[in-house]
């Protein structure tokens, strides 16, 4: 199993993140995604036409997207199935917050990307909506705790934990501050004691 | 803010961006002590100007070439840029690692480069780990007649030297200051016995606590590819970034009651006490005032 990473992408390390969680090897390809652009080259476009990372390989099967990673990796190599559970009602959940952590909470990226490597965006514009998202969360993640319930989705930890994760830790890097965020906080908390868990550059231990 | 008055600081050479970054026919709009600035490549040649207030270009000022980096002045530097006789030596691959900006004072930027004792912590794993914490011993001066700070002798262990390492290693180190925004390390190659690899930072001070940090590797490294290199040092510099855009204060303190005298801070006094001399204000800590960093 390969994986096409670069170490400083959030989205990689929801990759790297989850393999070291549910303890499988993997090899990595680096790509020189700053300065080098090589994720928008002719050659790295043959693996992924989006010209965006990460992307895992797996024997026959290629794989864009990092929610689509984590749904394959869950289901194919977590034999227990609580990192992606078999229940309908529960998968609908999932799907939720994997396009949340795919869509909204992605302004936090583009904070990050333009405060750090001089992405052009309307930096304004791009912090209020990461706000808004955090806000989202942080509500439903306060609704969870008064159920007595510490993961974003069902009794434990899910992918839709993972995807979440990085960028929320590291908004600070885009300039937002979580100050205001209290069940965000702590579940970040809990998120950097689940066995496995790993840094990046961003996120420290404790 | 606008351009800082403080002669120290504006009579120095400054990176301001790689020449790929600045290829020819492509501007960089970006700022330099308070002023913005435009640097450009006319063919080969590089020219940098005042941004005007329409945005055009304004009053033109010195550019040059050197390193694979565009270096200009909004002063008059009365010495060149720093000498590296390094980057004539044959097998030597120069590795730009990208500009990264830091909300923080260069001179914070430059005292952390300089700092041994933290590698166990923050750059776990690879620089240093626990639980070998101890800085050992070193020798520092301050070599005339470039007026550069140099620390040698120094040592440490580190479980991944380079990309190129593969095993752990005790490090020898050089650490040598050029001008208070010019650093380079020099450090034991693990692949050609004797050798030294270099990394350094042109730190590009924007405003008193924003800049762009400008990283370049020049090593013996046959094997690794440019993205092994690329990731090592931007995972070890992003390391340091959220740690140094939360220091307080923002400025580099440079009072002598400011410091704590303990041995593995010698290099940081060193260079501390070398600022002051010069006078430079830019960047520092100045109690209550309004123009500090902040």
């Amino acid at each position: 199993m390969r994986l096409y990473d670069y170490i400083l992408s959030g989205s990689c390390y929801k990759v790297r993140l989850f393999l070291s969680m549910i303890g499988k090897d993997y090899e990595t390809v680096p790509v020189d995604y700053y300065p080098g652009g090589e994720h928008k080259t002719p050659e790295f476009l043959e693996i992924n036409p989006l010209g965006q990372i990460p992307v895992l390989t797996d024997e026959e099967l290629t794989l864009r997207d990092a929610q689509a990673i984590l749904v394959y990796l869950a289901g194919k190599y977590d034999a227990d199935r609580t990192w992606y559970p078999e229940d309908p009602r529960l998968q609908g959940e999932i799907a939720m917050w994997l396009s949340f952590a795919g869509g909204e909470i992605m302004n936090s990226s583009a904070a990050r990307l333009h405060d750090m490597l001089f992405y052009d965006f309307d930096i304004d514009k791009v912090r209020a909506a990461a706000h808004a998202a955090f806000r989202v969360l942080d509500d439903h993640l306060t609704d969870r705790e008064i159920l007595g319930r510490h993961w974003i989705v069902g009794e434990n930890p899910t992918v839709a934990d993972i995807a979440c994760f990085p960028y929320v830790a590291l908004s600070g890097d885009g300039g937002i501050s979580l100050d205001d965020y209290h069940a965000i906080r702590r579940w970040i908390s809990r998120v950097k004691r689940i066995p496995g868990f790993i840094v990046m550059p961003g996120i420290h231990a404790n | 803010m606008t351009r800082t008055t403080d002669s120290v600081a504006l009579n120095e050479w400054q990176a301001v961006g790689t020449v790929e970054e600045i290829a020819s026919g492509k501007r960089r709009n970006t700022r330099l002590l308070g002023q913005d600035i435009i640097v450009e490549l006319d063919g080969d040649r590089p020219r940098m100007f005042e941004t005007n207030a329409d945005g055009g270009m304004g009053t033109e000022h010195p550019a040059q070439i050197h390193y694979g980096h565009v270096w200009t002045t909004l002063g008059s530097p009365e010495k060149p840029p720093l000498d590296m006789p390094e980057f004539q030596e044959e097998g030597r691959r120069l590795v730009k690692v990208g500009a990264v900006t830091v909300r923080a004072s260069a001179l914070r930027i430059v005292e952390n480069f300089l700092d041994m004792s933290h590698f166990p912590y923050v750059h776990t794993g690879i620089l240093g780990e626990e639980p070998v914490t101890e800085v050992n011993d070193y020798k520092i001066e301050i070599r005339e007649p470039k007026d550069e700070i140099w620390a040698t002798d120094c040592s440490f262990f580190q479980p991944q030297a380079a990309a190129s390492a593969d095993d752990g290693q005790i490090s020898e180190y050089m650490y040598r200051v050029s001008s208070p925004f010019v650093t380079v390390l020099y450090k034991t190659c693990p692949v050609v016995d004797g050798a030294w690899d270099l990394v350094g930072i042109f730190v590009q001070p924007k405003d008193e606590a924003e800049c762009d940090v400008h990283t370049f590797m020049l090593v013996f490294d046959d094997t690794s590819t440019m993205a092994d290199l690329v990731h090592f040092q931007q995972e070890i510099f992003l390391q340091d970034r959220s740690i140094l855009e939360n220091q307080i204060p923002p400025g580099l303190p440079l009072d002598p009651k400011d410091e704590m005298a303990i041995k593995a801070d010698g290099s940081s006094m060193m260079y501390r006490r070398w600022l002051r001399k010069k006078g430079l204000t830019f960047g520092t800590y100045r109690g209550s005032e309004s123009s500090q960093a902040a």
